[in-house]
């Protein structure tokens, strides 16, 4: 097999999830875009693998190594991220990420912060810091 | 590295993917169908309006990608892809949506705002990495016959004697995962300590700051 054809499906898919990553707007469907690109670099470390375990003469089967770590790294990553993300929708009403500018806590978060301009409410929450350090 | 190769990069790929093999062989045909049915779910998942679909497409995309990892006689790491990612990573992910309660049905806020520029990301990345990986491996052939080079034998052999050391680490990180995935995700956890600190100060259920706010907020994701 021709070592261009999961090289470049592979780079076409990590382009995909690129794409994914930065448009898309619910929490869940950016982590769903960050698997389609570790899974287009699981792809690309198999080809590799396998093209350099016939070409060598002796191999550690690095590739397919490094593949099943990611497998297990991308679903400890997974199960944090959902945690993060439902920890997020608990507190904040809402999995929306372009709301989720402002790391600080307020009481009435989002409803109050979607009626004000974006330099208002970052100064309203100077100044709540400011209240909180005081 | 010919200048008809650097000529424009969409016209570079197809040259080089036909004129590379002039009688392509039967697992490539397999490989690029299975490819273009992947890519297209990928781009689906990525663009579809509906949220659960989404992660419906992102099964065929997964599954797509284990067919691959067999037609490339990585048996081993295609069976671990359908047991983790089909099996657990979609349906975690489906119960994710589920419960941030996203819309069933066309949510016409899927996309941000930014989207023609992550397009214009998206599609320059594609362009180059597509352009340099395949100007790099043109005359670059995976030689498929033979013992399977990911069968379960040769992937055990050589990760229990070359990569137990990274292997035993990545219990580790699995156990933390664990560890921190319960932490996030238990309700009370956060104000368990303020309160039990506060309660040496005061008698309990006067403290308003968290008696109070928790059962309102509890209620209300109740109602909903």
């Amino acid at each position: 097999m021709h070592l261009a054809y999961p090289a470049v499906l592979s780079a076409l898919l990590f382009c995909t999830g690129l794409y994914g990553v930065l448009a898309r707007r619910n929490a869940i469907l950016v982590l769903m875009s960050v698997e389609l690109m570790l899974n287009a670099v699981n792809l690309n470390l198999v080809a590799f693998d396998v093209w350099l375990s016939k070409t060598a003469q002796d191999t550690l089967h690095s590739g397919q190594a490094l593949t099943l770590f990611t497998i297990a790294i991308a679903a400890a990553e997974i199960g944090i991220g959902l945690a993060i993300v439902l920890a997020v929708y608990r507190n904040r009403g809402t999995s929306d990420i372009d709301k989720l500018r402002d790391t600080a806590e307020t009481d009435d978060g989002d409803d109050s912060d979607d009626g004000h301009d974006a330099h208002e409410s970052a100064a309203s929450t100077t100044a709540e810091k400011a209240e909180a350090t005081a | 590295m010919s200048l008809a190769a650097v000529a424009a990069s969409p016209a570079t790929t197809t040259a080089a993917e036909t004129n590379g093999f002039l009688s392509p062989t039967g697992v490539e045909i397999a490989f690029l169908l299975v490819g273009l049915v992947t890519l297209g779910a990928a781009v689906v998942t990525v663009t579809t309006k509906q949220l659960v679909h989404a992660a419906l497409w992102l099964v065929v995309t997964l599954g797509g990608l284990a067919v691959e990892y067999l037609l490339l006689t990585a048996e081993f790491i295609a069976w671990v892809q359908v047991l983790i990612y089909v099996g657990s990573v979609v349906v975690l992910l489906l119960f994710g949506l589920m419960l941030t309660k996203a819309p069933i049905g066309r949510s016409p806020d899927a996309d941000s705002g930014n989207r023609w520029a992550a397009l214009t990301v998206a599609i320059a990345a594609a362009t180059a990495l597509v352009w340099v990986v395949v100007d790099a491996f043109r005359t670059t052939w995976i030689d498929l016959d033979g013992a399977a080079a990911g069968s379960t034998a040769v992937t055990g052999a050589s990760l229990f004697q070359n990569w137990v050391l990274p292997f035993e680490a990545l219990s580790v990180l699995l156990l933390a995962a664990l560890v921190g995935a319960i932490v996030l995700s238990r309700k009370a956890a956060a104000n368990r300590p303020t309160g039990s600190t506060a309660l040496g100060k005061q008698p309990a259920g006067t403290d308003p700051a968290t008696s109070d706010e928790q059962p309102s907020r509890q209620g209300k994701e109740g109602a909903r």
